[in-house]
């Protein structure tokens, strides 16, 4: 099935993973959309399934349609090339050590194997085994190590196989990776990228599926961020890379294969911006990774009954981006976090206290965070989908909130 | 290519709780029947009154034939020096004067602290000078050091002035990290020291790194003098570490040009290395990963210096890292929080006197290269130096309230985009401010 045109920076994903039947397509009219002219046109897209093995999942609802996240954004339908996720990665990193030397790899399975969700193929073959470099299984240490150099004036890359190994990595990222530059009295930098995909994925039960986000957001002296589009994913890596501090990129097990149409040209995201998903007027969903996509599902049924969400990927999770959230919430006066994280310290937490610190007198109602439940996440499909925040409590939430 | 186990030093008896000269003795260390044996391994109880202490080596120290504990690994020939002397008397004042620039500003540390001008965790190197002279003195400025939280002497001898230390030491803003690492954390771009780390074992994956990048250089952005070495100090309590491991398998897996300096000092500050370690011969763990593994008297400034030297050069080759192990000694407690009530007096008094200052001194007296006179001007010099650094120190300004924000990223934008659209470190009162994200 073939998708339609798409413009420069928008997408529309869905959560659907199977390979049977990804064809079925909804095209509302603008009519209930109540898309005023500034918003843009539909846009839509396939998933594909290549890499995710469970293929005989239960088939999701498809949201067809997202809303461009700049009206001027009508280029023609044939500029920029389509890719998937891991592609829009791989592009990226390969520019990146394209033009510079210094940077280079470090990981387990990165080389040889292209790595575990093939955002390094071909790059070993290309660059040489030293720039792209196999690690044996011993997280601390290579992270430790891709510390080392990037104190030395390389630009490291460390790829965590699952985000969840890099717990095995802790003391460094925490000790070495966030406080060195100031322990030293600002004489090192640490240019490190620290990056890889975590989330719940499908049944990959409790281990594999740790949202490392809410464990990192305290450490002094670290960015992270959490791209969630081909687009912001190639943008993303491309501003981690080339900055100086130390920066841990979130990816998501499930977003690997959205495709997008993204510009052909070079371009560089800011990591510490966040990202207007579709204005609105009722109310700020704040949202992150995967969740965007839930959110935007329950967007849909929400427009049909008549509300008018405003989704903000806020894409920086530490620092937080407090203009365009303060903006909105000075628009639409409440606010609902949706996010994968944790409820316990989660990001949706410290987020919460921020908003409530500063906007406090802007706010009609109590902020609500929905996040997965505090429970390490079950291998049962039925009992996993529970984990998670879904588009039915998105749009029940927002119900209760606007009354 | 395979490794054998021999040492560059001769074998050790194994170190295990009970002696050799008891009865009954099997080679199972845990079957205790023995008068006086300790109901588990090594405690110190049966270590105090052990007559033969099991970890010294039977070699007597004799000066005159300092290239007897050193065996060329190669061709399995002990190596004689060509002359007589190891060193000339340049090297040999240069070796002398590092060692008590070490040994006096620990010293002075200890003094300053119970006046009550430095605070915290402080740990004094007295004792173990050989090892860091003895290595450091042969690196170039180029080459990088990597050490743990016992790091005043090697900063020093890798040329951080001892002003910088001193006032890092009394957290004032001339410090070498403008007081914000402190004693555990020095740090010099200009010197290559990176680290001061406080947690042991954490700086070995960190000096892998630099050694990494020393070889990314050469190879890869074909930098044709990029032959640095790095070299990693930790101690006997690190070897039994995860990231110790880690690291030995991967810098021999690459031949990363690195080597690994064991200060084996025997004890963690209470933790004897006997109790802690199944095999306590730490050099052996090196031909266990694939790399060579030597064993050296730590108080012999001399014998460090030979082995160093070979290890260094085995690295700038590119032919792989070195596992040194240093039998050393500290003089003082673990830290100066440390009432070092544990370890035998007798031990002490056996290591005081193989004082590797004294032991220099004698050698080279013995051996014309330098009189009373001139190393008495060298300790006055020294002395004169510290007078100066810690006057320096003291008159230094502490650091102001705009500091604390500043280094806390690279790159200040890190701080996010405040509620009134501009990034927070763009507001000219930033610094004033309180950090938050």
């Amino acid at each position: 099935m073939a998708t339609l045109f798409q413009g420069v920076g928008a997408v529309t994903p869905f959560s659907a993973s199977s390979s049977l039947d990804s064809n079925k397509l909804l095209l509302p009219s603008r009519k209930s959309l109540s898309i005023s002219d500034s918003r843009g046109s539909i846009f839509v897209y396939r998933s594909d399934a290549l890499n995710l093995k469970a293929a005989t999942r239960k088939q999701d609802l498809l949201i067809p349609n997202a809303v461009a996240t700049k009206g001027e954004t009508s280029t023609s339908a044939k500029s920029g090339h389509e890719l998937l996720l891991f592609e829009a990665l791989h592009e990226g990193l390969e520019e990146e050590m394209e033009r510079d030397p210094r940077v280079c790899v470090m990981g387990e399975d990165v080389g040889h194997y292209g790595g575990s969700y093939k955002v390094t193929k071909g790059l070993a073959e290309k660059y040489g085994d030293l720039r792209v470099l196999d690690t044996p299984i011993a997280e601390n240490s290579f992270t430790g190590m891709g510390i080392g150099a990037a104190m030395t004036g390389l630009r490291p890359i460390v790829e965590g196989m699952n985000m969840g190994f890099l717990l095995l990595a802790f003391n460094q990222i925490s000790n070495n990776c966030g406080m060195l530059h100031y322990t030293s009295g600002g004489q090192f930098t640490i240019p490190i990228v620290i990056r890889g995909p975590g989330g719940v994925g499908r049944q990959l039960g409790a281990e594999h599926s740790q949202r490392l986000e809410s464990y990192f957001q305290s450490i002094p002296g670290i960015q992270m961020v959490a791209c969630s589009t081909p687009y912001n994913a190639k943008g993303l890596m491309k501003a981690a890379i080339r900055s100086e501090n130390p920066v841990i990129l979130f990816e998501h097990v499930l977003l690997y294969n959205l495709k997008e149409r993204i510009p052909d040209e070079e371009y560089v995201l800011s990591l510490e911006e966040a990202e207007m998903v579709r204005p609105g007027e009722h109310i700020t969903i704040l949202t992150y990774s995967r969740m965007r996509y839930h959110v935007m599902q329950a967007a849909k049924t929400l427009v049909n009954k008549g509300y008018d969400p405003e989704v903000i990927d806020i894409r920086s999770l530490k620092p937080f981006d407090l203009y365009t959230i303060g903006c909105s919430v000075k628009k639409t006066h409440r606010v609902l976090i949706v996010e994968e994280c944790m409820r316990t310290g989660g990001i949706g937490a410290s987020l919460t206290a921020a908003i409530t610190e500063n906007f406090h007198d802007y706010l009609d109602a109590p902020i609500v965070c929905l996040s997965s439940q505090d429970v390490p996440t079950p291998y049962a499909g039925t009992l996993e989908e529970w984990t998670v925040v879904q588009p039915a409590q998105i749009v029940s939430a927002v119900e209760q909130l606007c009354q | 290519m395979s490794f054998s186990a021999t040492n560059f030093a001769q074998p050790r008896p194994v170190p295990v709780g009970i002696r050799s000269n008891e009865k009954s003795l099997s080679s199972d260390p845990f079957r205790f029947r023995f008068r006086g044996s300790p109901s588990f391994l090594g405690s110190p109880h049966s270590l105090r009154f052990n007559p033969t202490p099991p970890l010294k080596l039977a070699i007597p120290h004799s000066r005159r034939s300092p290239a007897a504990a050193v065996t060329d690994v190669s061709n399995g020939k002990m190596v004689k020096s060509s002359a007589n002397m190891l060193i000339t008397k340049e090297e040999g004042l240069e070796l002398y004067e590092d060692m008590i620039l070490g040994r006096f500003f620990e010293d002075m540390c200890a003094q300053m602290y119970y006046r009550g001008k430095m605070f915290g965790f402080v740990h004094l190197y007295n004792g173990q000078e050989a090892v860091s002279t003895g290595f450091i003195k042969l690196l170039k400025k180029e080459d990088t050091v990597v050490s743990t939280y016992r790091d005043h002497v090697h900063a020093l001898s890798k040329g951080v002035p001892a002003r910088a230390v001193m006032s890092e030491l009394f957290g004032k803003a001339t410090g070498c990290c403008r007081g914000q690492g402190g004693s555990m954390h020095m740090f010099s771009k200009e010197h290559n020291l990176i680290g001061g780390f406080a947690f042991i074992g954490e700086g070995i994956p960190v000096a892998t790194g630099a050694a990494f990048s020393s070889k990314y250089r050469r190879e890869v952005l074909k930098e044709a003098s990029a032959d640095h070495v790095t070299l990693a100090f930790f101690g006997d309590g690190t070897c039994n570490n995860g990231q110790f491991y880690e690291c030995l398998n991967m810098a021999a897996l690459w031949k990363l040009p690195i080597i690994f300096v064991v200060e084996n000092n025997l004890w963690a500050i209470g933790m004897s290395h006997l109790r802690a370690t199944s095999d306590p011969e730490i050099w052996k763990k090196g031909p266990a990963f694939g790399m060579a593994g030597v064993h050296v008297d730590g108080m012999d400034v001399l014998k460090v210096r030979e082995v160093a030297k070979e290890a260094i050069e085995r690295a700038r080759r590119g032919d792989g890292p070195t596992l040194v192990e240093c039998e050393t000694y500290r003089f003082r407690g673990h830290s100066l929080a440390d009432p070092d009530e544990l370890r035998d007096p007798a031990e002490k008094a056996r290591y005081a006197a193989r004082d590797p200052i004294s032991a220099l001194k004698k050698y080279m007296i013995e051996n014309k290269l330098a009189n009373e006179q001139e190393l008495k001007s060298i300790e006055k010099k020294i002395d004169e130096v510290l007078d100066d650094a810690v006057e320096y120190s003291d008159e230094s300004p502490l650091p102001p309230r705009s500091q604390l924000l500043e280094n806390v990223f690279a790159d200040p934008k890190g701080f996010g985009i405040g509620p009134d659209g501009k990034y927070r470190c763009e507001d000219p009162k930033f610094t004033q401010g309180t950090a938050h994200v």
